[in-house]
């Protein structure tokens, strides 16, 4: 009798710990888990959102590998991703490095270059959709960038820049880059003070140079942090979506396509929920596969 | 002599990284004084008026975008979203970090798994199925469905967090507290959830952050213009004003302003917990 009493007790006992992660688990299961399968599930299937389903196995994922629009799609997002690595990343830690040292207004300069990033990507695109904008009044550009170069007597290189499939998307990487450098600028920074200040000392008794000293001992020091950034931009830029939808809204539709994009328009326009959800498989299949390797390449630098 | 052409060079060092990290301040605040700038013009003078402050202020057009753009409504939709959101997921994410942290219940260890695996994994088309969810559930064009949606997108990050905090947390107010007889739920509520007061501020930055800035879920989930958030807000604003300049970037400046001076108010935490996040994921 007593020991049942005690197993009893037990269970309830158990059961209260449980319900403080009911909640969490429930919204877990129901807003995670069952869309994850959901997206594997009808990406097997023909289906416009309502109606009957067709079980058509494999077709969607046929016809997406043949679909040059959705790679075209993938490249992009991959040249947004490419110059937010090289050029932002190098903004980002450039600018790490000129504020890990005692200089005056250190504390203004890390609030402003974290301003970009906690706008949103509406606001940021139309600002800049605005300062670039093509539209001639009476002769004079409208844009402050097109003015500017009107004014200062380079009138030729006035240029449609995001309506242009020339110059559309690497103005797109560059205000994208513009608004994420400040992650990578916080991230360095933080990363930087905690190396020991001791050993750049040394390092300059021993009559070692700024680049000697950058190159021998901040970049290996930063190196399992920088790829901890690689994973962040390459996660974030390549699902980059609103971005582009306010800059060039339908303008410029297949120059510009990213993954997200096309998602949203094979769910959208053309109502195919399951060849909507076969890109979402793939894509996130990529993404998973590229973190993946960084992860496991982050580990080795860990060693 | 030495000593002078020691000290030139690094001033001249010095006024250099100034000029870089002026350049780049400059870069980031133009546009946005750019906005304001234009925000306080007219629609006849922003065409002509070349200087970089106005001639002539004209306030009219945020009285415009805020009444006749129906920007009043968006606003109070995103602070109701934002509201319920941040205390939702505060809630729920510290009963469960606390649970993972010090209780013991069968099969804890995985649950705890998933949160961190799906925090890693991303799913950038599960809007798909997510919106396949909420048809079936009848919550789309719900405050309420838009609004659990959001609690799920920032429930592993803060659940992560938090449990870290609580992990090296010492326990002894919570044993003294126990000894004195309260309650598991009492012992969280009046012992866990004050001391981990820094964590939770990480949270509610961040989290107020990305309700704040939403969109593709509000496009996705509320077609009903009197639901949407201020950024779904916004594209419709710029539908009905894309000629309208001053009034569309006297709507992006009201947008805008909260967002930045909670930012300012808030930094310190913002850079504690991205340092944080970084250097330990």
């Amino acid at each position: 009798m007593d020991r049942k009493a005690k197993s009893t007790a037990f269970f309830f006992d158990n059961l209260q710990n449980f319900l403080f992660v009911l909640p969490a688990v429930a919204i877990f299961c129901v807003f995670y888990i069952y869309p994850f399968y959901k997206m594997i599930n009808l990406s097997f299937f023909d289906w416009k959102g309502i109606g009957p389903m067709h079980f058509i196995g494999l077709a969607n994922y046929q016809e997406l590998m043949g679909d040059r629009l959705w790679w075209d799609s993938i490249i992009h997002a991959g040249y947004i991703t490419f110059i937010a690595l090289t050029f932002q990343n190098v903004l980002a830690f450039s600018l790490a490095l000129a504020c890990d040292r005692e200089i005056r207004m250190k504390r203004f300069y890390r609030a402003v270059f974290f301003i970009p990033p906690v706008l949103s990507e509406v606001v940021v695109g139309l600002i800049w959709n605005w300062i670039l904008s093509p539209e001639m009044q009476s002769g004079h550009p409208t844009g402050l960038l097109n003015n500017l170069l009107f004014s200062s007597g380079f009138p030729q290189l006035a240029h449609n820049w995001l309506g242009d499939p020339k110059t559309a998307m690497t103005t797109i990487a560059i205000v994208n880059a513009w608004k994420g450098f400040g992650w990578g600028f916080i991230i360095f920074l933080a990363g930087l003070q905690m190396i020991d200040k001791q050993l750049y000392e040394a390092a300059k008794i021993d009559g070692a140079g700024a680049w000697k000293i950058l190159t021998n001992i901040t970049i290996p020091k930063m190196l399992q942090l920088m790829l901890v950034v690689v994973i962040l931009t390459i996660l974030g830029c390549m699902q980059v979506f609103v971005l582009i939808l306010t800059l060039v809204s339908e303008g410029l539709v297949n120059h510009t396509d990213v993954p997200v994009t096309r998602i949203f328009a094979a769910m959208q326009n053309t109502n195919r929920f399951g060849y909507a959800c076969a890109e979402a498989v793939i894509f996130g299949s990529i993404l998973v596969g590229i973190s993946f390797i960084l992860k496991k390449l982050s580990d080795k630098a860990k060693q | 002599m030495k000593i002078n052409k020691y000290i030139m060079q690094r001033m001249a060092k010095s006024t250099l990284i100034h000029v870089f990290l002026g350049f780049v301040t400059l870069l980031c605040l133009f546009p946005l004084f750019w906005m304001v700038r234009c925000s306080l013009m007219s629609n006849e003078t922003i065409f002509i008026d070349k200087g970089l402050i106005p001639a002539h202020l004209n306030f009219g057009n945020f009285a415009e975008a805020w009444t006749k753009g129906n920007l009043a409504g968006f606003f109070f939709n995103s602070i109701i979203y934002t509201v319920c959101v941040v205390g939702g997921i505060v809630l729920i994410s510290s009963l469960a970090a606390y649970a993972f942290s010090r209780l013991k219940f069968p099969g804890k260890n995985i649950l705890f798994y998933l949160f961190v695996a799906a925090m890693m994994i991303p799913l950038p088309g599960s809007f798909v199925a997510l919106f396949v969810l909420m048809t079936k559930l009848h919550i789309v064009n719900t405050r309420f469905g838009y609004i659990l949606c959001l609690i799920n997108v920032g429930l592993s990050m803060s659940i992560l967090l938090l449990k870290t905090f609580f992990d090296k947390m010492p326990s002894d107010l919570e044993d003294a507290a126990r000894i004195d007889g309260c309650t598991k739920l009492g012992i969280w509520r009046h012992v866990a959830l004050p001391l981990a007061s820094p964590a939770i501020a990480v949270i509610v930055i961040f989290n107020s952050l990305t309700v704040w800035n939403e969109y593709i879920l509000a496009t996705l989930l509320l077609g009903d213009s009197k639901l949407m958030p201020l950024q779904r807000g916004l594209m419709v604003f710029q539908g009905a004003h894309s000629v309208d300049y001053p009034v569309l970037m006297a709507g992006l400046t009201i947008a805008v302003v909260p967002i930045v001076c909670i930012y300012l108010l808030m930094q310190k935490h913002i850079v504690k917990g991205l340092s944080s996040g970084a250097v330990v994921g």
